[in-house]
């Protein structure tokens, strides 16, 4: 390409945060306002489909690390978790697909319902619980040993499923996480070979392929360019269609834009705790906690 | 406003400007050699004398030259840079010295008695000391091959299972396996040998073969592959393991589609070192295969031989020829290994 333009989205997005370096309690009400209007009156597509925590508590060894966050994710919304950095929002988010248990010496307490069934009930086939609720991590993680093409295919192979056109779904999880047209030339090469923020969006292209109904983003845009960030953001609004999307962000500006509720985590010492959840506008607009408030107007945080 | 970037950059060539210039790579080697030069000329008129003397001299003036040439450089700081990396080179030097002196013998001596029929005659009708177009190592060199092989056969998937289990699924017994891998390296080799000799050759009735030493050998490889295979599945990050379990897999299959793949050349590294340990193993031999001078193919039924084994018999026996011979064997033994290395390496390399 001859000519580097920027996008009119991408450029607009830029100016509006260099502007507002620290996000104003109005601005950021009205973003969220606009997000809920489109949504109109909420009202779930599946009855009944769901996910909802009760009461999880989390444990590393002795370290409480989680208290008695109990929130419900209702099918077809958005759900941002915000909260200063070791409040316990990876963790808590890591509860949710049964990826804590992975750290040894990681303990929890509580349930986790998906479509009303405990994921932690005994006998319960923890490998379709990661399919059906995926994940995107903090940091990068594309497999190196495989192509780019085969690290977005990869959770088909692992899982084992079927799919009957493989070069669709490359091309249509590559479009979703923003990808494809910086690597349809070379989907042979590694997945090491990209930039970091290019990983991220592969891993976000990897975990979409497998079709999860539940989607776990911890923090997926803290390594992309605004740019990027709105294609992800856009695509975070479609999957609403039929996925449950739970987002962990630092941005509040994110949080605004594409959820439909947020709930603010704050660990004093002690274990993390869930202050406050509600709907994003309130959130933002008129929070019940004072803490809530003092975070979102970048008070303190 | 849109602006045109300018694309056609033809005319840039890539430059290394962190490069040395001539000008430095010329003092550098100014400096060595006029270490080269004096230290014989030293030695000469001083009480040191020999080779040793000299290598010492030509050490200390190098150093001295490097020190003085940096710190008219780049002042006090460089001087520790250049002191590290003249130790670093010397030391270098040092290793390659005995290596490059070994691979200049047995060439030297090996080449003399190599012909054709090494590689396509066995002793079983030659005396040792026949005339070199007589006869070869064909039976050792089969001999050889198939030992390995049916010890890496062994050797290899239990051993990289072994890594696997210490590394992946960290069972109950890791500490004790651990331990009894650490513990197995330590086995002399023919202490493996009088293991097998006891257990199996003695139980079968005095019948040595092939497939004995094979498992003497085996003993010997699997400590090495399983250490190193955990050293490698070690370094291979957790995140990868999170990736893809969070994908649905199991955790099996994620280790064999990731884990594994990722640590690929690792793996290949930890089977040279295996084949290495034992390629060139002649105690556990002389007590499992006992040595022959047929070519033999069967491994369960007779007496085999095997490099390492010929090199050693046809030295015992003092004769100039059969000496010649041994060190055929043992340069045909290193070009074997050498060979082995060679395609494992390219086996490893990265797939496109
Ligand atoms: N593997 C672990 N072992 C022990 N303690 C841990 C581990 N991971 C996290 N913790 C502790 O758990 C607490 C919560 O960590 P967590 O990663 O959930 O925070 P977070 O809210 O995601 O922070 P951030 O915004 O920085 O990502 C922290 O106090 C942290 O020290
Ligand atoms: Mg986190």
């Amino acid at each position: 390409m001859d000519i580097l333009k920027l996008k009119g989205s991408g450029q607009a997005q830029t100016t509006s945060e260099d502007k507002v370096a620290k996000p104003e309690i109005s601005s950021l009400a009205s973003v969220a306002a606009d997000r809920s209007e489109s949504k109109g009156d909420f009202v779930p597509r599946r009855p009944g489909a769901g996910l909802e925590a009760k009461g999880v508590h989390a444990w590393f060894g002795k370290h409480h690390v989680l208290a008695n966050v109990s929130l419900n994710f209702p099918s077809g919304t958005v759900t941002a978790l915000i909260g200063p950095s070791g409040c316990g929002k990876s963790t808590f988010l890591r509860t949710l697909n049964r990826m804590h248990e992975f750290i040894p010496g990681a303990g929890m307490a509580g349930e986790v319902l998906l479509d009303g069934t405990d994921i932690y009930k005994s006998g319960t086939d923890v490998t379709k619980i990661r399919l059906k609720v995926g994940m995107v991590f903090q940091k990068p993680n594309p497999f190196p040993s495989m192509t780019i093409g085969e690290n977005v295919l990869s959770g088909i192979k692992l899982a084992q499923l079927k799919v009957s056109n493989k070069d669709d779904l490359l091309e249509e999880c590559l479009q979703r996480a923003g990808l494809w047209n910086e690597v349809k030339d070379r989907l042979s090469a590694h997945g090491g070979s990209l930039s970091g923020g290019q990983q991220q969006r592969l891993c976000i292209a990897r975990a979409l392929a497998v079709k999860p109904e539940v989607l776990l983003m911890d923090e997926p845009c803290s390594a992309l360019d605004p740019g990027s960030t709105l294609r992800i953001e856009e695509t975070i609004r479609q999957l609403t269609e039929s996925v449950i999307v739970v987002i962990v962000t630092h941005n509040m500006q994110q949080a605004a834009r594409v959820s439909d509720f947020t709930g603010f985590f704050l660990s004093d010492g002690g274990p993390g705790q869930l202050v406050e959840v509600a709907s994003t506008k309130e959130i933002f607009s008129r929070p019940k906690d004072e803490r809530t408030e003092a975070y979102v107007t970048g008070r303190f945080g | 406003m849109t602006t045109q970037l300018q694309n056609d950059f033809s005319t840039m060539k890539p430059n290394r400007p962190w490069r040395p210039t001539p000008r430095k790579m010329a003092e550098d080697f100014l400096v060595i050699a006029i270490a080269a030069v004096l230290s014989p000329v030293i030695v000469q008129f001083t009480g040191l004398a020999g080779i040793s003397g000299n290598v010492l001299t030509f050490f200390v003036l190098s150093l001295v030259g490097s020190i003085g040439i940096s710190y008219s450089r780049q002042g006090r700081k460089a001087v520790g840079n250049a002191v590290a990396t003249s130790l670093i080179y010397s030391s270098f030097a040092l290793v390659m010295l005995p290596l490059a002196s070994i691979l200049y013998t047995v060439i030297s001596r090996g080449y003399q008695s190599l012909r054709i029929n090494t590689f396509t005659q066995d002793m079983s009708l030659t005396q040792p000391e026949a005339a070199f177009d007589q006869g070869g190592a064909l039976h050792a060199i089969l001999g050889t091959l198939i030992l390995v092989a049916i010890a890496s056969a062994i050797s290899v998937p239990l051993g990289i299972l072994t890594g696997l289990y210490l590394t992946e699924i960290k069972g109950r017994a890791e500490n004790l396996i651990r331990f009894l891998v650490q513990a197995m390296s330590g086995v002399p080799s023919i202490v493996a040998g009088l293991f097998i000799y006891s257990v199996i050759i003695i139980g079968s009735g005095g019948h040595y073969s092939g497939f004995a030493g094979a498992l003497a050998l085996s003993i010997l490889m699997l400590p090495t592959v399983a250490r190193t295979a955990e050293e490698v599945l070690k370094l291979i990050p957790n995140d990868l393991r999170e990736a893809g379990v969070a994908l649905g897999a199991t955790q099996w299959r994620t280790v064999v589609m990731v884990v594994v793949p990722a640590a690929r050349s690792g793996i290949i590294t930890a089977i040279i070192l295996g084949v290495a340990r034992v390629a060139g193993e002649t105690a556990p031999l002389l007590l499992t295969i006992l040595g022959n001078n047929t070519t033999h193919f069967n491994p369960f039924d007779a007496p085999m031989s095997a490099l390492p084994l010929y090199t050693f018999n046809l030295f015992r026996t003092g004769l100039n020829t059969a000496i010649s011979r041994a060190w055929t064997g043992a340069l045909v033994l290193m070009f074997i290994v050498l060979v082995l290395f060679i395609f494992a390496r390219l086996g490893s390399g990265k797939k496109k």
